[in-house]
């Protein structure tokens, strides 16, 4: 309760139900089944890939995990000796998938406490938690078409929906843009089709041009919309996101209809 | 929980003002938020108590600047696990605005919004008493509009998601009514010391 330090309520007050109406967007659009999220979970690495001289992908088996949509993220935690433990957020890169396993692709960060674990010292047989799925604002369920934008490991929870949208054959239409260093630093190369773009910011194949995604990358991206316009998706660092969330919105998009991750 | 094999942490030094759980941002502020910055002018700014109280009031940014100043100075708390020590933050205790408003004796809750439409749940307990702030000051220079300015919420004892940026008002209630990330798994309360992070914690 409030302790007023003046007068008392008058008799006339409003009943109030909730704050204005808004247009930021559909919040609640996928439910987050909130049981799961609040455990942590073993979950055992299986795999290492190399993607890129600074990123690798890391399977894990995670024999409780109750599924996720493509774009959500997990917390994942480290135990040291001490009793000391370090927690950070990953994107799940892996498309859902009912047999228990998640993929995660991490860069590596100079002097990362977490990264840099993962990057020099983990091997198949080592054992982590893990929490989630979180946050169902970033997801798609694959229902709208998408347009995708990502730089550097913000691609990964991207490639979850990319691949999503293989798997099930879905025609809903999706496009994706995805900017990296150079050639080398594009996460998943091999693994892009028709629906990607790539832009390059410091080196690029001979007859590519170099430079940072403007206005015409995302004019051409957002060409010809479907029925009832396109979903936004942005991620990557702050700056990224910042930059590309104003080009779309230069070029017309619905500040409501953009959804923004950053990795800090 | 098991030891991580070969995990010892980066070489730490003991600080009994980090949560649970977190760790020190040092010089980096992450910036965190699923919704494109607004280009909000000052013009433009104002901020509403209304719902349960005496007097729905609305303040524009000149009538706010000539309340009382009040500052924050202290840590902060990100429920993605940064923590940031001994930042300052200048602006209006929210005290300010309630004792104007005057709440009704049934207020118990507050939903805040922002003027891009974020909402966030709180007791109205953890919003008095010296506890909460509207801000447009970092250090000593106007709050970035990525962290929320040209004024945003603080309510530094809670987790960072409960400081709506971009603040356009709050509103009283008699019951709790979850916001945007509480709708979407986050704790209703956030506590740091408390490690609520998500709901079930
Ligand atoms: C929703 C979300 C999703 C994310 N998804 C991904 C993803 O899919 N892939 C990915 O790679 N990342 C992702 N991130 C970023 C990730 O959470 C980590 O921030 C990142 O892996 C770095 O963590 P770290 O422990 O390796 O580095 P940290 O130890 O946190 O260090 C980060 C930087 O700070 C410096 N630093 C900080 N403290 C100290 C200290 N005491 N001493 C020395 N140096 C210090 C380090 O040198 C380094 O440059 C995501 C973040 C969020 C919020």
């Amino acid at each position: 309760m409030y302790s007023p330090t003046s007068v008392p309520s008058p008799t006339s007050v409003p009943s109030p139900t909730s704050a204005p109406a808004t247009r930021f967007a559909v919040p609640g659009r996928i439910a987050v089944s909130n049981g799961t999220a609040a455990t942590w979970q073993r979950a055992t690495l299986t795999e290492i890939r190399r993607e890129t001289p600074h990123a690798a992908t890391f399977r894990f088996a995670v024999p409780g995990w109750a599924g996720h949509l493509p774009g959500q993220h997990l917390m994942l935690r480290l135990r040291a000796e001490d009793g000391y433990v370090a927690q950070r957020h990953y994107s799940i890169a892996s498309p859902p998938d009912d047999e228990g396993h998640v993929e995660l692709t991490l860069d590596h960060v100079d002097g990362g406490e977490v990264s840099g674990w993962f990057h020099t010292v983990a091997e198949p047989g080592d054992e982590v938690e893990l929490r989630g799925p979180l946050s169902g604002f970033f997801a798609w369920p694959g229902d709208r078409p998408a347009l995708l934008i990502g730089a550097g490991s913000g691609v990964v929870p991207l490639m979850s929906m990319v691949r999503h949208h293989r798997a099930r054959n879905l025609a809903v239409p999706l496009r994706l843009l995805v900017s990296a260093r150079g050639p080398d630093e594009l996460i998943y190369a091999s693994e892009y089709g028709a629906e990607t773009t790539a832009v390059y910011t410091r080196s690029a194949p001979a007859g590519v041009p170099v430079g940072r995604v403007a206005a015409a990358h995302v004019a051409r991206l957002l060409a010809d919309p479907p029925e009832g316009g396109w979903e936004a998706y942005v991620c990557g660092s702050n700056g990224f996101a910042e930059h590309a969330s104003r080009l779309l919105v230069d070029a017309g998009q619905p500040v409501d209809r953009i959804r923004i991750e950053r990795f800090g | 929980m098991n030891v991580t094999r070969g995990f010892a942490g980066r070489a730490r030094v003991r600080n009994d003002g980090l949560p649970p759980g977190q760790y020190d941002a040092r010089d980096d502020w992450p910036v965190l938020s699923a919704e494109v910055t607004p280009e909000l002018a000052t013009s433009q700014w104002t901020f509403t108590v209304g719902g349960l109280v005496a007097e729905e009031r609305t303040w524009s940014w000149d009538e706010a600047h000539a309340l009382p100043p009040s500052s924050y100075e202290g840590d902060i708390h990100c429920v993605t696990s940064w923590s940031k020590f001994g930042v300052r933050f200048a602006g209006v205790s929210l005290d300010a605005f309630l004792d104007l408003a005057r709440p009704a004796a049934e207020a118990t809750h507050a939903v805040a919004y922002s003027h891009t439409g974020y909402t966030t749940n709180l007791p109205l307990a953890d919003l008095t008493g010296g506890r909460a702030w509207i801000v447009w000051e970092y250090g000593d220079e106007p709050l970035p509009a990525e962290h929320g300015g040209p004024a945003r919420l603080i309510v530094p004892h809670l987790y960072f998601w409960k400081s709506a940026k971009w603040i356009a008002g709050i509103r009283l209630l008699d019951h709790d009514e979850p916001g945007f990330w509480e709708q979407n798994g986050y704790h209703h309360r956030g506590d740091p010391w408390e490690e609520q992070r998500y709901s079930g914690d």
